[in-house]
């Protein structure tokens, strides 16, 4: 089936098995790699997206059930200032290991600094409760957490 | 121009100098295998046996052929070459022949136009199997009359160690049995790789590993092709921690692309996944520590039993390691420690961060404060007392060389502070145990501490030469000096890149570093595990760039011109391969020098318990390790604290669910790994005592923390419930008292 929708502010389609997910139909279809196929349960966060402004796990959406909607993934935020305060937050902090979830987290992150600009430590562990990381044991990235927030305190948009 | 000389701030040794793969990472934009493609691939999948012991009667791959999409579908009889592969011991078959000796173990492969069409070529394959009554239980596997996994027997390897007079007698004595469980590696990259045939009628096959050269020795006689006309190439890889260091789909990825003559990929889904890798191995260990009244350990009489599984793959090293150190870090006059791993029908184990000492660590930690209350006596006491130092003789006679700083750690570990006591009432939900769930409303809470320390050996032991090469070249362009290199070694996550590109700036004083991709075309790095990357391959390209800059210094004619480059009208380039001390397998009573070096570690753990509920919180993790030299401080503190969480995942929740030979909870619904809900704060010291021969003094650091944390994690919850739990993972029915393990039981 075709599916016809919005992908980083581009128009896409895409001709897919009726069961494929939106990762899958983002990955093999669309050539857009970044974000990760991990556990395919929605329970690692590693192919976490924006649908219609919504973060969602791409593997537990169906490709065909985006169609006509808007998708943001992990490379449609390189330009963006708050994502790329995170980006650049996780690489000072240490916060990338072997980098599989970092994508997945990047996204939860800016999402969550974008609906609480000053997270508590426990609104930050439960926000990124559903992004596993097996490298790091999480002290770094919610050291980078800190770092990107901070800073997109001091000079607002 | 630029000055060609050892100087600070560029990122060189010492520095925390951000990673050099940070910003693809960050940006989505880093390949790793399972993001491979090219025009007209086909996608490979594999079909496993559902059984963990059968017979294959016959297998009818026909209706499977002729689906639409199918371009290739291989049995067993289409190996062209040698049927078995194995990391030392080839005893796995490329694809099952005449029996399965596990579930999970590959039967026939598949190569079609899509994932879909190979997965439903799969499901078309009728395999006629003669299933059998499958061996899984660990100490049934060393009866005489139990069924033979192998021709040869169910004992993988068994080691005795004799030292001193293990009849010695004590003034006081503990005994305990302890039980754990088999851990899943769960990097969160899942095994993949791309097969390309070449016009030469050899294939490149690019993928995730942790060890080129070994896969590359394996690969090629199971495809019937000279070594030369199979060449692997590094792809990126999303973690490992022992997980890749056995081949998957590689051999059956070529075997594919060589048939299609077509690009094969192969990437595998999170369920197949626990398949597609060894675990870490189950334990059980009966311990006997006999002490005079003042503490002085005087004997340990040790135990251990591992179950490896349907194949050898590293269990000789595993149980090596783990008998090795069953007297743990400490000046242990006398002892009989004997271990033996064993085949069984289960899942094959292998190697997992900590190789055979997290296992030893449970039991001879648990075994210390056993001791330390018998002696109404302080544990970290007990541990000071008898804790080994340089020039201690270790159970297989090996006098500890190098550095051995375990008093400081212990003493550094102990003064970190203590986290706050907190009321249980009025607390945010998630700072109880059972956190976000609200399951605990604070009632019955109790917190303990609890510690350990611990031991792990660094790069390959007992005879093996785990070299490392690296080529170095040094020229001038427009923007002056740059630096290039290239090795074999594998970045698996662990921050190797970064840590070569430093010593590079150290050695030459070149910020410009270029990393080449690593393959098969140079020698190899030995593998990323063992804690051993940083000190072999770090140490390759030291000695690399020692011998460039001697000829440049040469050219120069002395070494005091401030300009070096000047000297660089044509490029220098030098290939150096850096060699361990050599090490001695052990002899029959166990006796030798089987270990290059070692890293201690000592962890503190603070726990609250429901103990109505049996929830846990662990409140905060102190390690205090042993690194030689840091030669990137933020990069050792990420492999402490990752360390430690899967430490804390070992002791708490971790455990593939085995049910007759069946893995029960292969999904990360089911295997639980930690989340930022599960991990506290860990606060880390790192003590810094040059190892002798390794390059600016460093030690692995990779292992450690996954070694003593579990112990400490178990050992604060003891304090906390006064439960003995002698088994991790320690589940909640362990908490409460709903099932208990013997505290002690005849070995057999």
């Amino acid at each position: 089936m075709i599916v016809r929708l919005q992908v980083n502010g581009a128009r896409r389609e895409a001709d897919v098995w009726p069961g494929t997910s939106l990762l899958t139909l983002l990955r093999d279809h669309l050539g857009l790699y970044g974000s990760k196929n991990a556990c395919e349960q929605g329970e690692c966060g590693s192919c976490s997206v924006w649908l219609d402004g919504e973060l969602v796990c791409s593997c537990l959406v169906l490709g065909a059930q985006a169609g006509g909607r808007e998708v943001l993934t992990v490379e449609g935020l390189n330009l963006e200032r708050q994502a790329g305060a995170v980006q650049a937050a996780f690489v000072e902090a240490g916060a990338v290991q072997c980098g599989f979830c970092t994508p997945g987290f990047v996204v939860a992150v800016t999402d969550l600094l974008s609906n609480d600009p000053a997270p508590s430590e426990a609104s930050i562990r439960e926000a990124l409760s559903g992004n596993l990381c097996r490298c790091t044991g999480y002290a770094k990235i919610l050291d980078a957490v800190n770092l990107a927030a901070g800073r997109l305190r001091d000079s607002p948009a | 121009m630029t000055a060609i000389r050892p100087r600070a701030g560029i990122g060189g040794v010492g520095e925390s100098a951000p990673r050099v793969d940070g910003l693809p990472k960050v940006k989505g934009e880093f390949e790793y295998a399972s993001d491979l493609r090219r025009e007209g691939m086909l996608w490979g999948e594999t079909l496993r046996s559902p059984h963990p012991s059968a017979r294959i009667r016959s297998i009818d791959v026909s209706q499977a052929a002729v689906r639409p999409g199918v371009r290739a579908v291989l049995v067993a009889a289409d190996v062209p070459g040698r049927p078995r592969f194995g990391l030392d011991v080839k005893d796995q078959p490329v694809l099952a022949a005449e029996v399965v000796r596990y579930a999970g173990e590959p039967v026939a492969v598949v190569a079609a136009d899509s994932q879909e069409a190979a997965r439903q070529a799969i499901r078309a394959i009728a395999v006629d199997y003669e299933v059998l009554q499958p061996l899984t239980d660990m100490e049934a596997a060393l009866h005489p009359d139990a069924p033979r996994v192998h021709p040869g027997g169910n004992v993988v390897r068994d080691v005795r160690i004799l030292h001193g007079d293990p009849d010695a007698a004590a003034e006081v004595w503990v005994e305990g049995y302890y039980e754990t469980g088999m851990q899943d590696q769960a990097p969160l990259g899942p095994e993949a790789g791309l097969a390309v045939p070449a016009v030469d009628g050899g294939v490149d096959l690019h993928v995730a590993t942790q060890w080129l050269h070994a896969d590359h020795e394996q690969i090629a006689p199971c495809l019937g092709l000279p070594e030369e006309k199979v060449r692997l190439h590094l792809s990126g890889v999303g973690g490992a921690f022992g997980a890749r260091e056995d081949v998957s789909m590689q051999i059956h990825a070529c075997l594919l692309a060589l048939r299609t003559g077509r690009p094969v990929k192969m990437a595998y889904s999170r369920p197949e996944s626990f398949s597609g890798h060894v675990h870490r191995h189950p334990s059980r260990i009966w311990m006997r520590h006999g002490a005079r009244r003042d503490g002085t350990l005087v004997v340990v009489h040790a135990r251990l039993l591992i179950d490896g599984g349907a194949y050898t793959s590293t269990s000789p090293a595993v149980i090596g390691n783990a008998t090795t150190f069953a007297a743990g870090p400490y000046d242990v006059p006398n002892a009989s420690l004997h271990g033996t791993a064993v085949f069984t029908n289960n899942p094959p184990c292998g190697a997992m961060r900590g190789f055979g000492a997290v296992q030893a660590c449970f039991a001879y930690e648990a075994q210390m404060d056993r001791l330390a209350a018998a002696l109404y006596m302080d544990p970290l006491a007990l541990r000071l007392k008898n804790a080994m130092r340089p020039g201690t003789v270790m159970p297989t006679g090996q006098v500890v060389g190098g550095s051995a700083p375990v008093r400081k750690l212990i003493q550094g570990c102990a003064a970190m502070p203590l986290p706050p006591e907190e009321a249980a009432g009025g607390r945010d939900p998630i700072r109880l145990p059972g956190g976000a769930g609200n399951t605990s409303r604070g009632e019955g809470l109790a917190r303990g501490a609890g510690y350990a320390v611990g031991f792990k050996n660094l790069a390959y032991s007992e005879g093996f030469d785990d070299s490392s090469q690296a080529w170095v070249r040094l020229s001038r362009d427009g923007q002056g000096a740059m630096a290039e290199v290239k090795t074999a070694a594998v970045e698996v996550g662990q921050g190797l890149d970064t840590i070569v590109a430093q010593i590079v700036r150290s050695e030459l004083g070149v910020e410009r570093v270029v990393q080449l991709p690593p393959d098969t075309a140079i020698g190899s790095a030995g593998s990323s595990s063992a804690s051993r990357q940083t000190m072999m391959t770090g140490g390759a390209v030291q000695l690399a760039c020692q011998a460039v800059r001697a000829e440049l210094e040469a050219r120069a004619g002395h070494h005091e011109v401030p300009d070096l480059i000047e000297f660089l009208d044509s490029p220098i380039e030098a290939v150096r391969t850096f060699h361990h001390r050599p090490t001695r397998a052990l002899d029959g009573t166990g006796q030798g020098e089987p270990h290059v070096a070692f890293a201690f570690g000592a962890a503190r753990a603070v726990v609250e318990v429901d103990r109505d509920l049996g929830l846990v919180r662990v409140v905060q993790l102190a390690v205090a390790q042993d690194v030689g030299r840091a030669l990137n401080p933020q990069s050792v503190l990420g492999q402490i604290e990752g360390g430690s969480a899967q430490g804390l995942g070992f002791a708490l929740m971790e455990e593939i669910d085995l049910a007759g030979g069946l893995v029960r909870n292969a999904s990360f619904t089911d295997y639980l790994l930690p989340t930022t809900l599960d991990m506290p704060p860990v606060v880390s010291l790192l003590v810094e005592e040059p190892e002798p021969g390794m390059p600016f003094g460093a030690k692995g650091v990779g292992e450690p923390s996954t070694v003593v944390v579990p112990a400490a994690v178990v050992a604060a919850l003891r304090a906390a419930t006064g439960r003995a739990l002698s088994r991790a993972p320690v589940k909640p029915d362990d908490l409460v008292g709903l099932r208990t393990f013997p505290g002690y039981r005849p070995p057999p």
